[in-house]
């Protein structure tokens, strides 16, 4: 379920020169947090199972000659991890930018303007100008629902919705469909959101999403706001109760 | 042989505009047309985006003035959502609009045109700027640029930022005001008056020099058009649109549901050689529908302005100039006039008891499919109009902008000035710069960026029929 399903064997690892100790099971981006390493994220979430998508938590280890997504990979014993490296930089910016090229995020007249995820990661690594040449795919905004709405230029496809509504909720009600660019989320049998049947309207979805793809309905620009905090609590009460 | 002048490179409405002049086989003007020649898409973009978007993308269309906008969609999703706002939110939006009014207007007046003004229109280029300006007339363009500073800080303490806030949204705006806010604005009410009292005094001084360019700015008849308060006062938010003739008599009038039915008085014609549609007064069809919109219409429309001051002023304006004066070039008048009426508007609203109510946002869902926002942007009314469809997402959005009313008599206003001061092949730089000039009278964001450093690039060009350039002035 969660990124640091631990045995309770101790380890120890080196993350940048840094000697750590950790339980065996713990995954690098687990171990690194606690340790007050930052490694950025986008489609991982405390509380949500691992899906690795974004690449954006890639790590050299030694020895390996791929780069390792953090928060998918185990620490082993012994293991020597670099989390901070011009080459991790320059990877990291250019998944960013892809991100951007990909669909329409207008930042200025987007509601999640000023609390977006995509936007401060963008900040974080230093993102000015996006090298590569946008795509301006014609997507549409799902606004069939009652409470909240679905756009899809906004979308980056972390699936952090599709996660917490399958995982935590237990509706399933959103999914992928399509590969690659063509990727989208859906609803039930890929109709309007209004018309699922299996929809709670809980509104987890809105609120984990990192961006302004999923987002209330009559927000303004700049004016959506995301509650990210219920989620380890919900999953710690939860566990707590069984 | 008959010729052509172009004038390619006349910078900024919102983009790009161009001038011809066609000259015939003795050298005599006998037509001059001003071309937009960017297309901006607006109304195709915004398809398919929610409606509570709207103000936020729409008021992109201008870094000038994106608080026109702002109203204009905002009035527009309210008839959709189909609420009345909140008192206080409406006073509010009141006074963000008329800070925007007034920092326009100064950006307008001081910035652009009054070089012209203070150093002639045949005076020096290198010197007939706002440097030349800040050089040779530091108090005046000091008042000028503080002016414009208060009503950028004032949107900015309203919303934020100075440009493109987030503020306004359909059904108010998004935060109240605070006293400490409303403090900091009525402090600084007595020196903005004291300055606009002084930029009066200098423009008193002056605006008598150009008898030649107040008989030839677009100086001819044409309807006028801009809100009015419920009482026929100057309004800028909220009211009836009038129409009425050279004389200033109705000819018709809109009251603010009929708004709707906007297309019942007003025409869209296009022609081929601009982007920019081409309103006209339906009743008269076109292109005989002539009007005009903005500061100078605002004064010929109401019966007066409603502030003590300002109401002084304009009793000055009208003992010199008549009750509906019809040159363009008093455009410049009208627009001090406004700013000292925006600014004791301001002290006033911002004294209500209610201002620092905190209920300033009406939330409901859309309730009508059709929506009509109507408001007075600094250069005249503007008209945002929206479909949507079930789902609440934009189908169809029109907007006359206030630049597209006054686009038919720029065109003339042109045309009189080229016949008036353009002869003969040889081309002179005061001819150029009183083409501009006219252009200015109406301020149709034409003078955004580079002509705020005081002159546009300008590129003329005189050609044979045959289109072998005779002459060139180039102006960088």
């Amino acid at each position: 379920m969660t990124s640091a399903v631990s045995s309770g064997e101790s380890i120890t690892l080196k993350i940048d020169d840094k000697d750590i100790s950790c339980r065996s099971g713990e995954t690098i981006l687990a171990v690194a947090r606690e340790n007050n390493i930052d490694i950025p994220t986008l489609c991982f979430m405390e509380g949500l199972s691992v899906w690795g998508g974004c690449r954006l938590c890639l790590v050299e280890v030694a020895g390996s000659p791929k780069l390792q997504a953090a928060c998918a990979t185990v620490c082993t014993e012994g293991m020597n991890v670099v989390t901070a490296s011009p080459r991790l930089k320059e990877y990291r910016k250019m998944i960013v930018e892809m991100l951007f090229a990909e669909r329409n995020h207008v930042c200025s007249v987007c509601v999640s303007n000023g609390h977006c995820e995509l936007q401060d990661m963008a900040v974080k690594l230093e993102i000015d100008h996006v090298r590569f040449p946008y795509r301006y795919p014609h997507l549409q905004v799902d606004n069939s629902h009652d409470r909240a709405r679905m756009d899809h230029n906004r979308c980056i496809l972390c699936t952090r919705c599709v996660r917490v509504c399958a995982e935590i909720e237990g509706a399933h009600t959103k999914d992928v469909k399509g590969r690659g660019v063509l990727a989208a989320i859906i609803h039930d049998l890929d109709q309007p959101w209004g018309e699922s049947e299996t929809c709670t309207s809980c509104g987890k979805c809105v609120n984990v999403c990192p961006t302004g793809a999923l987002t209330h309905r009559g927000t303004a620009v700049g004016e959506m706001q995301k509650k990210t905090d219920f989620l380890p609590y919900l999953t710690l009460m939860r566990r707590t109760e069984s | 042989m008959p010729q052509t002048i172009t004038i390619d490179g006349v910078t900024r409405i919102e983009g790009h505009a161009k001038i011809t002049i066609q000259l015939d086989d003795a050298g005599k003007v006998y037509d001059a047309q001003f071309h937009v020649t960017q297309f901006r898409g607006f109304e195709k973009f915004v398809q398919g985006r929610p409606l509570t978007e709207m103000p936020g993308i729409m008021a992109r269309i201008c870094g000038i003035c994106p608080v026109s906008h702002l109203m204009a969609a905002a009035k527009a999703c309210d008839d959709i959502l189909a609420v009345q706002i909140p008192p206080t939110a409406e006073k509010l939006r009141r006074i963000m609009n008329l800070a925007q009014m007034i920092q326009s207007h100064a950006l307008s007046f001081f910035h652009l045109s009054s070089p012209d003004l203070l150093f002639g229109m045949d005076g020096d280029p290198k010197q007939r700027n706002i440097f030349g300006l800040i050089r040779d007339h530091p108090d005046f363009a000091r008042d000028g640029i503080m002016l414009r500073k208060f009503g950028q800080d004032i949107i900015a303490k309203l919303g934020g930022k100075k440009i493109h806030p987030a503020w306004v949204v359909p059904g108010g705006v998004n935060a109240p005001l605070t006293e400490e806010v409303q403090d900091s604005i009525l402090k600084e009410v007595p020196a903005a008056i004291e300055r606009i009292d002084r930029a009066l005094d200098y423009f008193h001084q002056i605006e008598g020099r150009y008898p030649a360019e107040e008989d030839a700015f677009a100086n001819f008849p044409t309807l006028f058009a801009g809100l009015v308060t419920a009482d026929g006062l100057l309004e800028h938010y909220h009211g009836p649109l009038k129409f009425v003739d050279q004389d200033a008599s109705l000819v018709a009038e809109l009251s603010p549901a009929d708004q709707r039915h906007y297309g019942s008085l007003i025409g869209e014609a296009v022609e081929k050689y601009s982007y920019l549609k081409f309103p006209y007064f339906k009743p008269r069809g076109y292109p005989d529908g002539i009007y005009r919109v903005g500061p100078l219409a605002r004064l010929i429309v109401a019966e007066r302005c409603g502030t003590r001051r300002a109401d002084m002023e304009l009793g000055a304006f009208r003992t010199r100039l008549g009750r509906s004066p019809q040159s363009s070039f008093h455009y410049h008048w009208a627009r001090l006039i406004e700013i000292l009426y925006g600014i004791e508007m301001i002290q006033r609203l911002l004294q209500f008891p209610d201002i620092l109510n905190t209920h300033i946002r009406a939330r409901a869902r859309p309730n009508r499919l059709e929506g009509v926002g109507v408001s007075e942007a600094p250069r005249g009314t503007l008209i945002h109009h929206y479909k949507i469809d079930d789902n609440g997402l934009i189908q169809w959005a029109n907007l006359i902008i206030a630049t597209g009313h006054n686009n038919l008599a720029m065109n003339r206003g042109v045309r009189q000035v080229a016949e008036r001061f353009v002869d003969g092949n040889k081309l002179q730089e005061g001819m150029l710069n009183r083409v501009e000039a006219v252009i200015r009278c109406f301020d149709p964001c034409l003078s955004c960026s580079t002509h705020a450093l005081g002159q546009m690039p300008l590129r003329i060009e005189l050609c044979k029929a045959d289109g072998e350039v005779c002459d060139v002035l180039q102006r960088d």
